[in-house]
């Protein structure tokens, strides 16, 4: 097919109208030609014989007049093993080599592979010739670091396909052809073990999506007990700047229970991103032994980065982590922030001059957020297996006002909600996610029960709280003293976590649900006291006691040593005045 | 070859549009008028219509004046010799020194790849300790002050200029008002810092779309200052500023106003800026230090919010005091893990009881009676006010955090804090007959 050329007719920031003659499609690629330099472009709008494309890249020094070349594709990733510990731009840009090849700044309009072409890969072969395969069935194995990296028949593959011809054991580099397969009107199709996809498709050569059930650990205590995620659910972070969501990300990338992490770093601060890609390699995944980089894939369009690429970059990533999902693994997708993704848009949209909605933001914004959470999803595939993919994004809302379109329009689809409050994070109460207002429709592994002790306790503790503010200390009555000292208690000892300190950044699904009956019982026992300052005491004795509990590492010496202690303190409990603290 | 133009066919507000072609995007022109000259940039093309942003404003040039393109975007020189010197929002001097003409270099510049950036990792000593004990200040940051008009935030930023080791100070003034601009050069003059300064000053007076360029045209010689190994410091005020003029050229183009009629690329647009600050592995740094002044002390305000997003956390100026509630620096767990080992309890645990004293406080202030526990509080609360967020104080670090456990051992009893026993046992001060 020829290449269709066209003609830039007007220039407006980073959108560019093109006038052609014949027929492009919409969504596809296409290049401005400036120089030597090639612009990597996506038509999103046509309109008789001009087509509105966003550019990937500064137009600085772009003349009308200048040529613009389609391509005929639509915007796609390549996948293939060799994906894991890489760390692209939101267009898949390599970036490593990219530093490599230009130094210290970004170049623009230069594309390099995703994926070395040289490297060659260990292939085993599973389907067998005569077999009949369809788009997503597995032909052969390659191993990838930790992981077994099934090599499948492309997606687009949607017919039943004969094998032909199948390799044999051996090192292959991905381009090599591995298969031939048949179809029914007996033409023949060579597949290789990289493929590519269009990025704002979903993959979805699986047999059913179901639903998201089991508890995804991320070893966070406010999560796990009291909010929640499901491996093949949703969920939201929205916050203010400054209360921390991009540090309970990091966390989470780090410490979460799943196979893959995809993090799309999008429009977000580079330094950032740059934590993440110094430190990963050097942190050992506890779990398998090897660095946490080689099961992590890193998408980053930092904020100063083209902004059509910041648009590109969460479904660049979603689509590498579908592919992850398709070889029956666990993977968790962590955009931060989609507030980003959704200004993108807004600016594209102001640039075509759509009627604006609500903050001008386009009317389509809410069906767009959907249908990227609606990636998510527990899938059976075609081999009988199960894979899932967990979506968790930040939000960054305008004055941390939840009522803003984004914030509402992500509550709208997903299945848990951790609000982050500006008023936990300024009194250093962190993970700063405010245990009243967020939800989440998913199960805990700890018992219903237990959880709802605790959010009874803290929502008459909060009421308290309010309460004394207007009466003061002295007018409230011992007994809702106490339960606001109770609801204070388990907020320092147990929703509060020092995420930067190597035991109590992350604790285990066993001394989760072991260290909170603890506190369920403490919650629940009547224990008299004579005055407030005796209640107020021991209650901060107390939560000394559980603070230094937290530091000691899981079954140690030290731990039951700790436990010990507080047992022995809450045995006195009730004569309490004669109950001296011993660290002096 | 230079292209000109006599067709001028629109003038509204500070854009002027003429009829030309073979002109490219953001190109550099020179409206030529009975004023004299003055600059303008390209700012949209549509088929042989080119609309341009003049500098200057637009008061008085006529439909006949000429324009003349220079087919090259906005360029600043840059040199050795530029140290000491003042330029206006043009890159033109302001003293009465040459123009700076060997080595241009474009301005908004290509971002730097990410993964050629390193983990910061230098703490810049300030001497305050609002700054160096609860929010440290680290090399490569960028962190905006938060303040109301009226606060002293260019005093406080001419105070850290003078206290940091840097080895080039970049100031970018955008709708400075006079006097506050020699302010700067007399400080910086007294402390001996002139000879190592670089200004480019756009006052209040100045036409207010010259201002745009002097975030670009500061940065731009501060990464070439910084690539030559240099540690640079860039001082922007105020941002506010900057952003009121993105949106007065927004509105004119037409452009669907996004929040209180600031344009939907606002972030973008300040990110683009901010995001300047680097540290070079293998050369210099780049700190920005910036004001943003909060219209109505309203932090939702779309400047402050965005901007709050972009940076690395930010000073918030209340009172003549850091706050130390607003205030973050989101590197200082960077740098205060290598400094003390309680400097990390220190900066929570202080906090979180001063949170307490405020609510105590405020119960006082409504005349309830006060416990025992309260008078503690109020007592420590005092104590912190002056002894830490009082700006005269002027210690290193470690006496501040000294002064902190002294604070903490004259208001309470080791276990009505939050520290943990290691350390209390290590530094909590020997009760003097208590």
């Amino acid at each position: 097919m020829d290449k269709q050329i066209g003609e830039i007719r007007a220039i407006n920031g980073n959108m560019i109208t093109v006038g052609f003659e014949g027929h492009i499609r919409q969504n596809e690629v296409a290049y401005v030609i400036e120089r030597e330099k090639r612009l990597k472009a996506e038509v999103i709008k046509i309109q008789g014989n001009m087509a509105f494309l966003q550019v990937f890249e500064h137009t600085k020094g772009l003349k009308i007049g200048d040529k613009v070349e389609f391509s005929g594709k639509m915007l796609s990733v390549q996948l293939a093993p060799g994906l894991l510990s890489q760390i692209y731009d939101g267009l898949q840009n390599p970036l490593p080599e990219l530093a490599e090849s230009f130094g210290v700044f970004l170049p623009t309009g230069e594309e390099l592979d995703a994926i070395s072409l040289e490297k060659q890969w260990e292939f085993t072969p599973s389907a067998k010739e005569k077999d009949t395969v369809t788009a997503g069935d597995i032909l052969g194995y390659v191993p990838e670091g930790i992981f077994r990296h099934s090599i499948m028949v492309p997606f687009y593959l949607r017919d039943e396909y004969e094998v032909l011809e199948i390799a044999g054991h051996g090192r292959y580099p991905v381009t090599d052809r591995i298969a031939v397969l048949k179809d029914k009107s007996g033409d023949t199709r060579e597949v290789t073990m990289m493929f590519e996809w269009p990025v704002k498709m979903p993959i979805d050569a699986y047999k059913e999506k179901m639903q998201a059930r089991d508890p995804l650990v991320t070893r966070i205590r406010v999560i796990d007990t009291m909010v929640p995620v499901a491996k093949g659910g949703t969920y939201c972070i929205p916050g203010p700047f400054g209360a921390g969501k991009t540090v309970l990300q990091q966390l989470t990338s780090r410490h979460a229970e799943v196979d893959i992490v995809v993090i799309a770093a999008c429009g977000e601060r580079a330094g950032e991103v740059v934590e993440t890609l110094r430190e990963f390699p050097k942190i050992t995944d506890p779990r398998t032994g090897k660095s946490l980089m080689e099961r992590t894939i890193i998408i980053c369009n930092t904020s100063s980065m083209p902004v059509a690429a910041r648009e590109a970059s969460v479904y660049t990533a979603a689509t590498l982590a579908e592919y992850y999902r398709q070889m029956g693994l666990d993977v968790l997708l962590l955009a931060d922030s989609t507030s980003r993704w959704a200004q993108a848009m807004r600016e594209i949209s102001g640039r075509l001059e759509e009627i604006p909605g609500e903050e001008a933001y386009p009317a389509y914004l809410e069906s767009r957020i959907a249908s990227f959470y609606e990636r998510s999803g527990l899938v059976r595939l075609n081999s009988g297996e199960t894979g899932c993919l967990t979506i968790g994004g930040t939000v960054s809302p305008a004055g941390g006002n939840f009522e803003e379109p984004v914030t509402q329009g992500t509550l709208k689809v997903v299945g848990a909600f951790h609000g982050l409050s500006r008023e936990r994070s300024e009194a250093r109460r962190f993970p700063s996610i405010d245990p009243l207002e967020s939800w989440s429709k998913y199960r805990s592994f700890i018992k219903r029960d237990l959880v709802d002790i605790a959010r009874g306790t803290l929502f008459k503790g909060e009421e308290v709280r309010q309460m004394m503010k207007v009466v003061g200390e002295e007018g409230t009555s011992i007994d809702d003293y106490v339960t606001y000292l109770k609801s204070d208690f388990l907020d320092s000892v147990y929703l509060q976590q020092n995420g930067f300190d190597k035991v109590d950044g992350a604790t285990s699904q066993e001394r989760q649900k072991y260290v909170f009956s603890r506190i369920a019982e403490i919650l629940e026992a009547n224990i008299p006291f004579d005055d407030k300052a005796a209640a107020r005491k021991f209650f901060y004795d107390l939560r000394h006691r559980f603070i230094d509990w937290n530091y000691k590492p899981w079954d140690s010496d030290e731990f039951k040593k700790q436990e010990e202690e507080i047992n022995a303190m809450l045995k006195g409990a009730g004569n309490n005045e004669e109950d001296q603290h011993q660290d002096n | 070859m230079r292209k000109i133009s006599t067709r001028i066919t629109n003038i509204v507000g500070n854009v002027v549009s003429v009829v030309a072609d073979g002109i490219a995007y953001e190109e550099l022109a020179v409206l030529l008028t009975s004023r004299g000259r003055s600059l303008a940039q390209v700012i949209r093309l549509d088929g042989d219509m080119v609309y341009l942003q003049a500098f200057a404003g637009t008061s008085g040039i006529s439909t006949g004046d000429e324009v003349r393109f220079l087919g090259h975007p906005m360029r600043v020189g840059f040199s050795e010799d530029m140290m000491g010197r003042i330029f206006n929002g043009s890159g033109i001097p302001r003293d009465n020194g040459p123009e700076i003409t060997d080595n241009l270099i474009d301005i908004a510049g290509p971002p730097v790849n990410p993964y050629k950036r390193v983990i910061p990792r230098n703490m810049v000593r300030t001497n305050i300790p609002m700054i160096d004990v609860f929010n440290s200040l680290v090399e490569s940051q960028k962190l905006p002050i938060f303040s109301v008009s009226g606060e002293p935030y260019n005093e406080l930023l001419a105070r850290i200029a003078l206290q940091a080791e840097v080895d080039v100070i970049l100031l970018g003034g955008i709708g400075l008002k006079y006097d506050q601009f020699m302010y700067f050069k007399n400080t910086l003059e007294d402390g001996g810092a002139l000879s190592r300064s670089i200004f480019f000053i756009h006052t209040a007076a100045d036409p207010i779309v010259e201002g745009l360029m002097v975030p670009d045209l500061t940065l731009a010689v501060a990464e070439k200052f910084a690539l030559h190994g240099k540690k640079v410091l860039v001082l922007l005020t105020d941002m506010t500023n900057f952003a009121d003029s993105l949106k007065e050229i927004a509105i004119t183009m037409e452009q669907v106003p996004s929040n209180r009629g600031y344009p939907g690329d606002l972030y973008t647009q300040l990110a683009m800026r901010y995001e300047k600050a680097v540290d070079f592995s293998e050369a210099g740094s780049i700190t920005i230090l910036a004001v943003t002044t909060m219209p109505g002390d309203d932090v939702t305000h779309p400047v402050p919010d965005n901007t709050g997003y972009i940076t690395e956390g930010q000073f918030y100026l209340k009172n003549g005091r850091i706050e130390p509630f607003g205030s973050l620096s989101r590197l200082k767990q960077q740098v205060n893990k290598d400094t003390r080992k309680d400097h990390r309890a220190i900066m929570d645990g202080m906090i979180q009881l001063y949170a307490q004293y405020r609510e105590t406080e405020e119960k006082r202030a409504m005349g309830f009676r006060m416990s025992e526990w309260d008078r503690k509080l109020l007592k420590y609360g005092g104590l912190f006010e002056t002894r830490m967020m009082d700006l005269s104080v002027n210690v290193p670090l470690e006496e501040a955090l000294d002064n902190g456990w002294k604070i903490l051992g004259e208001c309470f009893k080791p276990e009505e804090t939050n520290f943990r026993t290691d350390l209390i046992e290590e530094f909590w001060p020997p009760r003097d007959g208590q």
